[in-house]
């Protein structure tokens, strides 16, 4: 292998300088001959009843093009992708999900008619000029009024907002550990709503190819060919073999760039209209009113312990937030991607959750980093501290004293995962020691000195990531199977050009994928191509999100590099006059065992395109391999984050001091990377538990609707994170990296430290997320006040 | 954005007479051209003073300084002259959003615009400055009426901001956590005709002076001075950020610290 660039090499990241020069391309820098422009018409109205829409102003407007509402466009509606059923077996309320609004509109934001100009302000001009009559409702807005009786209805066929009314784990075990419990823990908690803020607005260009009858969309997707499975066949009955979607650079997701758009949809069906290619691309505001918000969860937990503070049985109830439609993935966010995660790092021997998804008049709720994991382990690391105060125990003990010891694996939790591998101390110890956590009374004993309050708080995660076993996710309600796909196309100068499903949006894979490559074949990094985000060029891919691109995509890649290995041998055997068993690759040499005989992996390569010696009856000639990778398991990181806050008694204000993060990734690839996605995590989890919350007023009005009222979180808002990775890694047992994923980790972990440590400087039970300073002041005055008592 | 004619001033006069009717001056931008971009309003015409170079420009005077309408946040921020006279009102301009905000955004800009959480009217108001136009000269006092509403009359175009040195003073900034305009800003200033506190960010009709502070700093220029001073919650804002309570409260606390802060 070429010297640093292979696996556990912090090979800087080959995509950055196209990046940080502006010279990438992403959606909105394509522009194709003949361009129209798009402009959604959307509903001011959080639900009201389309009474007339009056096209004739605004198609007499300079440059007009074509106006459509749901009454031209009558299509498919957009899929959701996972089916959840009640806990009486029935399935869940799946109303539909029109393209353009279809007689009401269900959330501000609901798109009612797309207007096309030759330029992109006169397609304003002449939307502006569109007449919407609406009949204003009554809107269910917040989850608890949602669900209150004599609620307005979103859906009539959902009686009382109510889209399932799920559960998991034995109710009757846990209700009977609760009768003989020596303390019960209770939280009510809230998981706040946020909104993605992807730095890449959303766009979408559709072209019809009027020689070939093809249809091209260009979009900001995770994953390319998810989008052409659910557009194509359910949405706009376009064969795959029509319908080529490429999702070129794209500027982050984070989850929200997974799920079938209805923009998607309609430049795709109106450039067949029209037969001239259509742009649309989101303006700032447009993306807080229709990009899929994330969380969203109102709770109640409880925890049965026994006399020593050991976990009996967790019980939880959630109401989960839907938003007026179904998301791609909105159904199992809240039940298979939460529930199942409700053990963490913890031996609780009976668990039950009970999750009824509630429809209301705002935008749909899905996935967003980290997907229902951040929402369990939210819950139940606020839930441990509580037990931890109920006992009167410290917080690391009393985990200590709960975790699932590494002799337990692979351990079987009550809420059906089974974990393969982890060790839980070996990060806790880690991070404990990276905070100086025996030296904390000391610090806050300095900080109260200077009239401060100062808290520690600890989290310990766990995920469920590499996204997922086909069979079992689909025995659970998955609509499409969940493997990776990977080609390795070796050129005949033995350059690689690697066609992965895995789409990268910032994640680094255009570095990390070349490095397992040039670890597999010994062929340094310029030579080797990674090529994704085409359905044109790719065979196939479920995309990227659940932390599964290394965990699925490199496992796939690895398999396809293997196959490519096992060409060579023969042709390297035949070349040597060696039995193919003798052959053996290394470092980048097909080489004769015991002998010096080798043949270099670029000599195979051109004999398997110039085959005049080859064993041409038993081998065709070329070099390319693909395969299909369908995992095991869920993969499970797992770690501990520490944070350490100080806070102004009078302001409320709140410096975090410290934070520190010690994961157990498994095998990792590129540890600057990982460090940095870890980094990135903790910003958007602290992002989460100090700044950002998505607020609607009663009337469904969205208050937070511009970076005004949005508090997204800024470098200065924190220190630099100190990461470390586990000092005793536990590599993921069932693929063949021994990789977990660490895409949302930061993300899951962080909030609850940050929490846990405001809670413990102002000596309050909980604080629900954001905490903000207006809330610390009043905690910390109320704090004051007790003392003083 | 809606189409729109666009000229460039070639003297104040020029300006003057030309942002009339639908017509609107641009300075740097940063508060119009959102707007425009928002398509919140609908200017036939932009007027753009950009090239105005009297309009840009310090001047130490008096002990006081004279600040041209188009200078910069970030000229204001990095001026000797500034410093020296007004170092609190340097730190305010420091302050004022994020580094291409301040290079493009100008003095003129902020104090026409009164937007009822910006920073320089508070500034304004306590050191008593006086706002120079194309036509008269208006006390800060008399200038900010309201949100976003001011003395100004069509074809009004602000010139310069003359601040007279105080004795000594100090802004306290405490950010909105979103848009890091002030939730609530005090300007604390120490002058020749006595104490002037002037609060931004908190009030429902925007910058307003702190009458009761200024009496109490009057007798004992101690940020303690005010510990007996209650601040009515009546009359203050309360949106999704900050309650009315919170921002009383944080009026006491930022002022006291400015107070402590002044030199
Ligand atoms: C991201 C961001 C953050 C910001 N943060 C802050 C902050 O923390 N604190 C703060 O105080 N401000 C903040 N601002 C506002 C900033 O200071 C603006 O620069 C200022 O409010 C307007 O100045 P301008 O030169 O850009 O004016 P413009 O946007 O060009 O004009 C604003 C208004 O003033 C009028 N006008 C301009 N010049 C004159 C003149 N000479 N005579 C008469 N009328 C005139 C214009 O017609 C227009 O109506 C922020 C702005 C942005 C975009």
């Amino acid at each position: 292998m070429p010297e640093g660039t292979g696996i556990g090499a912090s090979v800087r990241r080959r995509e950055d300088a196209r990046f940080l020069t502006g010279s990438g391309t992403y959606t909105d820098d394509i522009n194709r001959p003949g361009q129209t422009y798009a402009v959604m018409v959307r509903s001011p109205h959080a639900h009201a009843k389309i009474k007339k829409i009056d096209k004739s102003k605004a198609s007499a407007m300079p440059g007009f093009v074509a106006c459509f509402t749901g009454d031209d466009m009558k299509v498919g509606g957009l899929p959701c992708g996972w089916l959840v059923k009640n806990q009486d077996g029935t399935p869940m309320v799946e109303p539909p999900h029109p393209v353009l609004a279809q007689e009401y509109v269900r959330h501000v934001g609901d798109i009612v008619a797309v207007v096309i100009g030759e330029t992109k302000q006169q397609a304003r001009d002449a939307a502006d000029a569109l007449v919407v009559d609406y009949g204003v409702m009554p809107a269910a807005v917040s989850l608890k009024e949602a669900v209150k009786p004599g609620a307005p209805q979103v859906w009539e066929q959902a009686k009382g907002n109510i889209c399932y009314d799920w559960g998991l784990g034995d109710k009757a075990a846990v209700d009977a550990a609760f009768a003989k419990a020596a303390k019960v823990a209770k939280l009510d908690l809230v998981n706040n709503r946020l909104i993605p803020n992807a730095m890449e607005p959303r766009a979408a260009i559709g072209e019809f190819d009027r020689a070939t009858g093809d249809y091209t969309l260009y979009t900001t997707s995770q994953n390319p060919h998810v989008i052409r499975l659910l557009m194509g066949a359910f949405v706009l009955s376009i064969p795959e073999s029509k319908l080529r979607i490429v999702a070129p650079d794209v500027g982050g997701g984070f989850g929200s760039k997974i799920f079938h758009y209805a923009e998607e949809a309609i430049v795709t069906w109106a450039t067949g209209q029209i037969k001239k290619p259509i742009k649309w691309t989101a303006e700032r505001s447009e993306s807080f009113m229709s990009d899929a918000h994330g969380r969203d969860h109102v709770s109640h937990a409880e925890m049965a312990m026994d006399k020593d503070g050991k976990f009996l049985a967790l019980r939880v109830e959630t109401l989960a937030n839907m938003g007026a439609y179904l998301s791609t993935f909105s159904t199992c966010v809240p039940t298979y991607l939460y529930a199942t995660l409700l053990a963490g790092v913890y031996t609780t021997p009976a668990i039950f959750c009970n999750v009824k998804a509630v429809f209301t008049n705002t935008v749909p709720v899905d996935a967003y980093r980290g997907a229902g994991r951040p929402e369990a382990t939210f819950m139940l690391e606020r839930l441990v501290d509580v037990c931890a105060k109920e006992m009167k125990m410290d917080p690391a003990e009393i985990r200590r004293k709960n975790f699932i010891q590494p002799s337990q694996f692979p351990y079987q939790t009550p809420v059906a995962l089974q974990y393969d591998t982890g060790n839980y101390d070996a990060t806790l110890d880690m991070a404990l020691k990276m905070i100086d956590y025996k030296g904390f009374p000391a610090r806050k004993e300095a900080a109260a000195k200077k009239g401060k309050l100062r808290g520690i708080g600890i989290s310990c995660y766990i995920e469920a990531c590499g996204i997922a076993p086909s069979a079992v996710v689909g025995s659970l309600g998955a609509r499409a199977g969940l493997y990776e796909c990977a080609n390795v196309r070796v050129h005949p100068t033995g350059s690689v050009s690697i066609f992965t499903g895995s789409h990268a949006h910032g994640q680094g894979h255009e570095t990390t994928f070349a490095q397992v490559v040039s670890e597999k074949l010994g062929v340094p990094l310029e030579q080797i191509d990674i090529v994704h985000g085409d359905t044109g060029k790719i065979a196939f891919g479920m995309g990227t999100y659940g932390s599964r691109s290394i965990a699925v995509g490199g496992a796939a890649l690895v398999k396809a590099l293997d196959k490519v290995i096992a060409k060579g041998k023969k042709i390297a055997a035949h070349l040597m006059e060696a039995s193919e068993k003798d052959v053996e690759f290394k470092d980048g040499k097909f080489q004769v065992a015991g002998t010096d005989k080798a043949k270099t992996f670029g000599e195979v390569a051109l004999t398997a395109y110039v085959p005049h010696n080859y064993p041409i009856t038993e081998l065709e000639p070329g070099l390319e391999e693909q395969a299909f990778y369908d995992p095991l398991n869920f993969t499970y990181p797992s770690g501990c984050y520490i944070a350490e806050v100080e806070i102004d008694k009078d302001t409320g204000t709140i410096e975090v001091a410290r934070f520190v993060a010690s994961d157990d990734f498994g095998k990792i690839i590129n540890p600057m990377i990982v460090e940095g996605q870890v980094h990135g995590g903790i910003a958007q989890g602290l992002g989460q538990a100090m700044l950002e919350t998505c607020v609607y007023d009663k009337d469904g009005q969205l208050l937070t609707g511009s970076y005004n009222d949005y508090a997204m979180p800024r470098a200065d808002d924190f220190p630099s994170f100190e990461v470390q990775h586990s000092d005793k890694p536990t590599p993921c047992t069932h693929n063949p990296l021994g990789v977990k994923g660490c895409g949302e980790a930061g993300a899951i972990g962080s909030p609850p430290a940050l929490i846990n440590a405001i809670c413990n400087a102002l000596g309050v039970g909980h604080m629900d997320m954001p905490a903000t300073n207006e809330k610390i002041w009043r905690a910390a005055n109320a704090h004051a006040a007790r003392a003083a008592e | 954005m809606y189409s729109f004619e666009y000229q460039k001033a070639g003297s104040v006069a020029d300006a003057a007479k030309a942002a009339t009717g639908e017509a609107k001056l641009v300075a740097g931008g940063m508060t119009l051209i959102p707007t425009l971009k928002l398509r919140l309003a609908q200017p036939s015409k932009l007027v753009d003073l950009g090239g105005l170079k009297d309009l840009v420009g310090i001047k130490a005077e008096g002990g006081g300084v004279t600040i041209g309408a188009m200078t910069t946040h970030a000229a204001v921020a990095s001026s000797a002259e500034v410093k020296k006279a007004i170092p609190a009102l340097a730190a305010l301009a420091a302050g004022i959003g994020d580094p291409a905000v301040r290079n493009r955004g100008t003095i003129g800009g902020s104090v026409a615009n009164n937007d009822p959480a910006a920073d320089y009217p508070a500034a304004c108001v306590a050191l008593g400055a006086t706002i120079v136009t194309s036509k008269r000269k208006i006390t800060a006092d008399d200038f900010f009426k309201g949100l976003f509403e001011t003395a100004l009359e069509e074809g009004e175009v602000i010139t310069a901001i003359s601040f007279p040195a105080p004795e000594k003073a100090a802004y306290m900034k405490f950010r909105n956590p979103a848009s890091r305009y002030a939730l609530v800003g005090v300007f604390v200033a120490k002058t020749k005709g006595g104490v002037r506190v002037a609060v931004t960010g908190a009030g429902e009709g925007g910058v307003f002076r702190k009458k009761s502070f200024e009496e109490a700093l009057g007798k004992s220029f101690a940020g303690s001075a005010l510990d007996g001073v209650k601040v009515d919650a009546k009359g203050l804002n309360s949106d999704i950020h900050a309650s009315a309570d919170y921002r009383a409260h944080l009026i006491k606390v930022m002022a006291k610290r400015a107070v402590d802060a002044a030199k």
